[in-house]
């Protein structure tokens, strides 16, 4: 037993590099289709080339004729199974049935008709080919609001008017506020639909142990053990007899937050036929049919005072919501509502939102998840009301935000956010770009007939979803920690990392508050078999909250760690410092390894304390957090062409205590490549068939290397009071505070054309048409 | 994203190769970075494959008798890395470094690219202004066309049923030539939504002989000759460039309009002038 030596080195805030990266960068790492299982059929889906048709017939025989075409199902087997859920409600939500393989009638193009399985995934592909479906071609939708005009076709035919909902929020005197007003601006202003574009696509594989009457699936999920609730209740498999595994994930932002048809379509098969069945999505499959992102059509209104106050914002939403809900598709468009005041005094506001069915695949959350589509559209209206009253564009912004000593705040849509100091950010970007020097350079480059833009966006965001009673299936998460006998340390979390790099920074706070080797940790997620049930990895939530889950569960395995400790020291009164346990009187102490091992070994247990070191924690968040921050960029727009140039991005993010600067650089980087990609280069487009023009990276921009910025990144810490880690959540912020960023710049550069807002993506030829005395 | 069946044939000889292309089921490999993905779409089913990378001489880059000779197995990755063709053909090295992607410019050959003859690739403007000459071998013997001749139409080339592609030649660029690539690219796919190769050959400013090449704007890569004779008779360069869309029906799709393209290629000519002039000095 030796006395307690040196202080130990805190891993908190340290750039630590990534446990997870040595094996996804050297292709080590196991991901669904990497699994292989004895007997494994393989299946194929045939889908719908049409976006609205009704099924006439279907002729399964060419298929099930070819050698190696195990079975060929089609909706009547499986019009018992339960639907694909959705998981919000909304007060008069219409909610169409949504069958795992299409009934009598198809909804949009892609729509899963039947299903083809055989022995390897060559002849399910050639046999899908042979599956003949006769289509009776019927007039659809593809645009929300040609959808809502008189005489539109019905997406679902029992509701002609292909209203899904209706949602209204309001604050405050809303009508007084709008008549008395100084100025009032207004701009319909759109976010496209998105396609999330993840690395690796969907995958599926399910096994069947009849003996044990057993099903496990393995998913490219974000939510294990939400998808093993669902799924079981849509198989009538009970909960305890499903086990969901979730590998290694290329990448969700959003896109796996669901529970899909071809998820339980797996389970049902591999039950049906005994064998294990593989599904792996398609690249094509995966622009089709998994949930695309945004899809607004929003109509701004701001009223404010001369003086630049904003009194009032109203909004009219609406949300192309497809063809069907998804898990959480109408309850996107809420956050926005939810966002609507930004980082804003303002107390009046109005919404309403009109959901509406179109003959598209679903939307649901894609990174950022309706709080984009807010920033976006406070943040443009801020910069058109600057441009009305002739002030600049951040000491209005300085004018409205609120203020240090006002927090908790009470927004106008009943939040309460938790922490902030809005100008700081702000202003350590202004002073990065030279702010007065910059506009001086604008100044120049116009006079030189060239078009610079200088345009920024203060963003705030809901995180760390969040309390229970605001979320659909709990907000809480979940962390148990094991010492092992020999002192190394195990923990499973609920949350489930795909990038965020949690088993990095869960091992740092292991390691900082045992004193513990961070080599010492294994972080464990993803399989309902081994880790207690938990919620899932979104919304900015994994450190915020799985992270306050594990801190706590770390507490009172400390405590357990004194009492072992104290026993063996003989003593009643120890310290717990640096992995060793010590008397204070005597200085003697004894290692967590030895702790560890006597507690297993039990020769010997403190008075009413139990054998093993291990601690539970389910903690349940009192708020969300309300990171936030100011993004600065810098645009050049050619004027021959139409092309622009971001030549400066500066973003100085507020995500709380930040835990490892290398993994909120990641998540900054990546999340601002999204935020441009929306704001220059990406757009799901349907036409007026249904048919997805972009259905494929030949036509669908996601930006490369090539086409990225630099990108400056710097931060402020203001800690959140929500949990004792103070961190706040990074993982959209990147996108969040971007595309008005950018576009505001981009309208800035073409301001002296009379330009006021531009819609995206800020494509050449739009910008060359403007350039041209067009209209944008 | 899965194709059809097929036999994979690894012939080791051209006399081999040419044989089993005289299959009409038959379809050459090259690199692949076309075939290949349009076979997993489904909209190519060849029922055999034969790949090419097997044969020997067909990646040689030479020079002779004033030419340089490229193999067709030649990728793009060799083309613009090549010492010889940097400094002996620079504008065919600059249209190699736009195409695709790394990986595409490693995988990717001179002569599946031409044969496939897509609209928009960058090939085609350069060696439409270098007036290349394409070898095409077929089992009565070899034949060279112009690069006039060889691009046809949209994915149409003159390579007849059974024939390949075997070597392209340009020539030696002269002291004064000036050339210069200059291409808008697609985001999504890294094509050119236009693409202008300018080859001009200068003294004191005067241009003796223009070339210019253009990809993307319509269904085949062609000669801009309007723009050539107005640089030959000493137009300046800006109305020279003007004149590229001339009696041209441009192709219209979601990344650029007609109007939108016609205007890229006036923009696009004029900076590539410009470029090949200051080149040539």
């Amino acid at each position: 037993m030796a006395s307690v030596i040196t202080e130990q080195e805190k891993l908190i805030g340290k750039g630590i590099k990534r446990k997870e990266d040595p094996r996804l960068i050297t292709g080590t790492a196991t991901y669904v289709d990497d699994m292989q299982l004895p007997g494994m059929h393989h299946a194929c889906i045939v889908r719908s080339p049409y976006a609205a048709a009704n099924i006439k017939s279907i002729d399964i025989k060419a298929a099930l004729e070819t050698p190696g075409v195990v079975a060929v199902y089609t909706g009547a087997a499986v019009k018992d199974v339960g639907p694909v859920p959705c998981g919000a409600s909304l007060p008069g939500l219409r909610v169409p049935h949504h069958h795992i393989l299409a009934q009598d009638r198809v909804y949009f193009v892609g729509h899963p008709v039947a299903v083809v399985v055989a022995t390897d995934r060559y002849i399910a592909r050639d046999g899908a080919d042979l599956v003949e479906v006769d289509y009776d071609v019927l007039p659809a939708v593809a645009d929300p609001e040609k959808a809502l005009a008189d005489g539109a076709p019905a997406v679902h035919p029992q509701w002609p008017d292909n209203v899904a909902f209706n949602f209204h929020q309001e604050n405050g005197e809303v009508e007084k506020v709008f008549a008395e007003a100084e100025v009032v601006v207004k701009q319909r202003i759109t976010s496209q639909r998105l396609i999330p574009s993840s690395m690796e696509t969907r995958a599926v594989l399910a096994e069947y142990r009849s003996g044990e009457k057993a099903l496990t699936i393995y998913s490219s999920s974000q939510i294990p053990h939400l998808l093993r609730t669902l799924v079981a209740g849509m198989l009538g498999v009970p909960e305890h007899k499903l086990r969901v595994v979730v590998p290694e994930v290329g990448g969700g932002f959003g896109s796996k937050l669901n529970v899909y048809a071809e998820e339980a379509l797996m389970g049902w098969i591999a039950m049906k036929t005994g064998k294990p069945v593989k599904w792996i999505e398609s690249r094509r499959e995966n622009f089709l049919t998994t949930i695309h992102g945004r899809g607004h059509v929003d109509y701004y209104e701001i009223a404010a005072k001369k003086d630049g106050t904003i009194t009032g914002i109203r909004l009219k939403l609406i949300q192309d919501l497809g063809a069907y809900h998804q898990l959480l598709t109408p309850a996107i468009p809420t956050l926005s509502v939810l966002m609507m005041p930004g980082l804003y005094r303002c107390q009046t506001i109005c919404a309403d939102i009109v959901g509406v069915f179109t003959n598209c695949v679903p939307t649901d959350a894609y990174r950022g998840a309706g709080r984009p589509e807010a920033t976006h559209g406070i943040e443009r209206m801020v910069d058109m009301l600057a441009a009305e009253l002739k002030m600049d564009a951040a000491e209005l912004r300085l004018k409205n935000f609120i203020q240090p000593g006002e927090f908790p705040f009470a927004s106008a849509t009943g939040l309460t956010y938790d922490s902030g100091d809005y100008a700081k950010p702000l202003k350590k970007a202004l002073d990065i770009v030279n702010y007065m020097g910059l506009r001086e350079q604008q100044r120049k480059a116009r006079a030189e007939g060239r078009w610079m833009g200088i345009g920024m966006s203060t963003y705030g965001e809901i995180c760390a979803f969040g309390p229970s009673p605001a979320t659909p299936a709990g907000g809480w998460e979940s962390a148990s920690v094991r010492i092992e006998p020999s002192g190394k340390i195990t923990v499973h979390t609920g949350v489930s990392p795909h990038g965020q790099g949690e088993e990095t920074t869960f091992s740092q706070i292991v390691a900082d508050e045992l004193g513990v080797d961070f080599n010492d940790v294994v972080v464990l997620h993803g399989d309902t078999a081994i880790v207690q049930y938990g919620i899932g990895t979104f919304g900015s939530r994994g450190t915020a909250v799985g992270g306050t889950a594990l801190y706590f569960a770390l507490q009172e395995l400390k405590a357990k760690i004194k009492r072992f400790g104290a026993m063996l020291l003989d003593t009643d009164s120890v310290v717990y410092e640096e992995g060793r346990c010590a008397c204070r009187k005597t200085g003697n102490s004894v290692s967590l390894a030895e702790i560890a091992g006597a507690s297993y070994r039990a020769m010997k247990l403190p008075p009413g304390t139990e054998p093993g070191m291990m601690a539970t924690y389910f903690w349940e968040p009192p708020n969300f957090t309300f990171p936030f921050g100011a993004h600065i960029v810098v645009t050049e727009v050619d004027k021959e062409t139409g092309v622009v140039t971001i030549q400066r991005y500066v973003a100085v993010d507020d995500c709380g205590k930040i835990l490892n600067p290398l993994i909120v650089a990641g998540q900054v980087h990546g999340g601002v490549a999204q935020g441009i990609g929306q704001s220059l280069y990406e757009h799901g487009i349907y036409d007026d068939n249904g048919q997805l023009l972009t259905g494929e990276f030949m036509d669908y921009a996601i930006p490369k290397i090539t086409m990225m910025p630099w990108i400056e990144s710097e931060h402020t810490e203001t800690p959140s009071p929500v949990n004792p880690l103070g961190v706040k959540g990074v993982g959209e912020a990147g996108t969040i505070g971007c595309s008005p960023a950018v576009v505001n710049s981009v309208v800035d550069a073409l301001s002296p054309l009379g330009v006021r807002h531009l819609d995206m993506p800020l494509s050449p030829e739009k910008i060359w048409k403007v350039l041209q005395g067009g209209q944008a | 994203m899965i194709a059809h069946p097929f036999d994979y044939l690894t012939p080791k000889s051209l006399p081999e190769a040419l044989l089993l292309l005289a299959d009409p089921d038959a379809k050459a490999l090259a690199g692949g970075m076309s075939l290949i993905p349009m076979m997993k779409l489904r909209l190519a089913a060849p029922a055999k494959l034969v790949d090419l990378r097997g044969v020997p001489g067909l990646t040689s880059i030479s020079e002779e008798s004033g030419r340089l000779k490229i193999g067709a197995l030649a990728t793009h990755f060799d083309i613009e890395s090549s010492r010889l063709v940097r400094a002996k053909c620079p504008l065919l090295a600059m249209a190699a470094a736009h195409i695709g992607d790394v990986q595409v410019r490693n995988m990717g050959t001179i002569g599946g690219s031409i044969a496939h003859a897509d609209p928009a690739a960058d090939y085609p403007a350069a060696l439409q202004a270098l007036e290349a000459t394409i070898s095409i071998a077929g089992v009565g013997g070899t034949r060279a066309v112009s690069a006039a001749e060889f691009f046809v139409d949209t994915f149409t080339t003159a390579v007849g049923p059974g024939e390949l592609v075997v070597e392209v030649s340009v020539p030696v660029e002269a002291a004064g030539t000036g050339t210069s690539y200059q291409k808008c690219l697609q985001p999504a796919s890294g094509f050119a939504i236009v693409g202008v190769a300018a080859r001009l050959q200068a003294v004191s400013g005067n241009i003796s002989m223009a070339r210019i090449g253009v990809t993307g704007l319509s269904g085949c890569s062609f000669r801009a000759n309007g723009v050539e004779a107005l640089l030959e008779s000493g137009s300046d360069p800006q109305a020279a460039a003007a004149a590229i869309a001339n009696g041209i029906d441009a192709n219209s799709d979601i990344h650029a309009s007609a109007e939108y393209r016609l205007h890229l290629a006036r923009v696009y000519a004029a900076k590539a002038i410009r470029a090949a002039l200051a080149a040539a000095r």
